[in-house]
């Protein structure tokens, strides 16, 4: 017993090693002094003096604040279009073609990213030359183009918590003499929020770290996060980009916990209504 | 009981329906869910609509409801045509089956909803709101939220949000399905207590048959999309108007046969399966030469090692079997003939001597026990 609990610990610790060691080796080499990222400096570290530069690199900090700004418009975005699309492909459960619409919201799932990006690419510059619109690319293209796959996962997220969904709560709602746009607004959206703001944070992250979708999208003066940070990392790697990964990571981990808290809290809702 | 005192409003004819039901039908592409079904439901009335899963009561009760829409025929709610009204302008109510409670809301904001919708004033919310909670003994659950109450609390919520709103009609969708056997019998009666207090009409749809008998004014038993037949619980018992009504209610020995007197009277039937005759205390409207049976409840049976003392309407036969069941016994009797006649006997005293597995038995009845059906 003893022995197999030592194979299955073992087990965890390579597949946990496999995962999590180049981060953390990133994480602790963010408190390195030196100027070289992979000599440590036994004299002066562990220091902060990377995240002071950062804080004062005004090219990352405004990349940082078009990648929000990106991000927080597509995750609200998605959100409204992947709702609409995910409630109306778990409410109309046979309709003509009903195999192909699912295939054709969850299509740019798997999508290569470098497809996506050129063919928007493309439309936006025959749009410009045909419509005036866009003129020039910039944030408006780049979250766009970064809703085109983030809705897709909002909608497969609301589509599959509403397919466990109870109708005959919004019917009793109905019943009680609330109309269907009350319903929808008082009964479900309220029952189903959990799963649209895990939506929410998820395309917040794949918005936050898109870098091949934002290249073909972005215009001049539009540099995203990650596309400096890919710049900055092919001249060379500096202990910054340590330090602005740490913070990253943080905040990631933040995200997710509170997301996964927020899926869990769902689940418990959805089992307690069934039992 | 309060709710049968009103009189038989149904046999009145000119009593005013409260619900009617004009020759609705209901199909799903080539199924036929509910079959040109008539029906009057009378004021303060409990119909019951009895039937197995897949026999279209709940279809019926969502079409009242106004959850679907019949596919022919109208629904007069209060004598207006109500077929085409959203369920959230009919002036019914429903408790569903899964009580359908809002998850989000404690008790007090489930049971608030209805009024809400209906611009109640806030006072008045507040005060019918606990007096409603109050009625259904959940006051002190009022901040609840839904997910921490037990089974019998929430239908105990889902029959307050349906009743705050005072309906003239509640529809309930097996109201006591999801509850155990002993607070179901418990539930069945405050339920009556409250319909009578308030005066609502109930039309509870249950395929439980004891619940049906303990709650209803009038049972309808469904079969395929049709009513099979409608009356008062002993009606349904006493008189089943077919052989699946009969065997549908309780437990009843059918014998097959045919006339072989006819007289206003009394008829005498001819059946094989008895090796005799059964005499009818009764006239039965029937073509000469049709088949039908003698429809004879068990317990309307006695069973005797002597022989009986009347001619007419005794059969002999061995014990096969004996069940017993504390406050009665069922017994399993084979005739000559081969066929199997189920009795049932009260255990009246304790040490009474049993009738053992074996013996040769007369039985014998009464000529006003059996019912003769001819479908």
């Amino acid at each position: 017993m003893s022995r197999r609990s030592a194979f299955v610990i073992s087990c965890l610790a390579f597949g946990y090693a496999f995962l999590y060691v180049p981060i953390a080796s990133m994480v602790v080499y963010s408190f390195n002094a030196s100027q070289l990222v992979t000599v440590w400096d036994h004299a002066h570290s562990p220091t902060l003096k990377w995240f002071g530069a950062l804080l004062h690199d005004q090219e990352i900090l405004g990349a940082a604040w078009i990648s929000l700004k990106v991000a927080i418009a597509n995750a609200t975005g998605s959100v409204i279009l992947g709702t609409l699309a995910g409630y109306g492909l778990a409410r109309f459960p046979r309709f003509r073609g009903r195999f192909a619409f699912t295939a054709m919201t969850t299509a740019p799932l798997v999508m290569p990213e470098v497809i996506t990006g050129l063919s928007l690419l493309l439309l936006f510059v025959a749009l410009e030359q045909t419509v005036g619109w866009p003129a020039g690319r910039g944030i408006g293209t780049m979250i766009i183009g970064h809703m085109t796959f983030s809705m897709a996962y909002v909608t497969v997220v609301v589509q599959s918590r509403l397919a466990t969904f109870d109708r005959s709560v919004e019917e009793a709602a109905m019943d009680l003499g609330a109309r269907p746009l009350k319903v929808f607004f008082v009964i479900t959206l309220p029952i189903v929020f959990p799963a649209i703001m895990a939506g929410w944070l998820l395309a917040f992250t794949l918005s936050w770290d898109d870098l091949v979708i934002s290249s073909f999208t972005a215009g001049p003066g539009s540099n995203t996060l990650p596309m400096v940070v890919f710049s900055m990392v092919r001249l060379g790697v500096n202990p910054e980009i340590n330090a602005l990964a740490t913070l990253t990571i943080t905040a990631v981990t933040v995200l997710v916990v509170a997301a996964s808290w927020l899926a869990a809290r769902a689940r418990r809702r959805a089992a307690a209504v069934a039992a | 009981m309060g709710h049968r005192s009103a009189g038989e409003p149904w046999n009145d004819p000119d009593a005013r329906p409260y619900v009617e039901l004009r020759r609705v039908t209901k199909k799903y592409g080539e199924f036929t869910a509910v079959d040109d079904v008539s029906l009057k439901i009378y004021e303060r009335e409990i119909f019951c609509l009895l039937g197995a899963s897949g026999c279209g009561k709940t279809t019926l009760l969502r079409m009242l409801g106004g959850f679907e829409a019949p596919t022919a025929g109208r629904i007069l709610i209060d004598g207006e045509d109500v077929t085409d009204v959203p369920p959230y302008e009919r002036p019914v109510n429903m408790m569903f089956q899964s009580y359908a409670l809002f998850p989000h809301m404690n008790v007090e904001q489930n049971v608030a909803f209805g009024l809400k919708q209906d611009r109640v004033p806030k006072a008045q919310i507040r005060e019918r709101v606990a007096a409603m909670l109050e009625m259904v003994q959940l006051g002190e659950y009022a901040k609840r939220k839904v997910g921490q109450l037990s089974g019998g609390q929430r239908q105990r919520v889902a029959l307050a949000r349906a009743l705050v709103k005072r309906p003239k009609l509640l529809l309930l969708d097996e109201p006591l399905g999801a509850l155990d056997k002993k607070l179901r019998e418990h539930t069945q009666f405050e339920l009556i207590g409250l319909q009578d207090k308030l005066g609502v009409t109930f039309l509870v749809v249950t395929h439980d048959q004891e619940e049906a008998m303990t709650l209803a004014s009038r049972i309808g038993v469904m079969e395929r999309g049709t009513i099979a037949q409608a009356g008062t619980p002993a009606e349904i018992y006493e008189y089943p108007n077919s052989k699946f009504v009969a065997d549908f209610i309780g437990s009843v020995n059918l014998f097959e046969g045919r006339l072989v007197e006819d007289e206003p009277e009394h008829v005498r039937i001819a059946s094989e399966e008895i090796g005799g005759t059964i005499l009818v205390g009764h006239g039965i409207s029937s073509a000469p030469d049709a088949t039908l049976w003698a429809a004879l409840r068990p317990e309307k049976i006695a069973m005797s090692l002597g022989a009986p003392a009347q001619t007419d309407n005794v059969a002999r036969g061995v014990v096969q079997d004996v069940a017993y069941l504390g406050d009665l016994s069922i017994y399993v009797v084979r005739l000559p003939t081969g066929k199997l006649v189920r009795i049932t006997r009260p255990n009246l005293a304790r040490h009474a001597e049993p009738v053992e597995r074996d013996s040769e038995v007369y039985l014998c009845w009464d000529a006003a026990s059996p019912v003769v059906v001819t479908r």
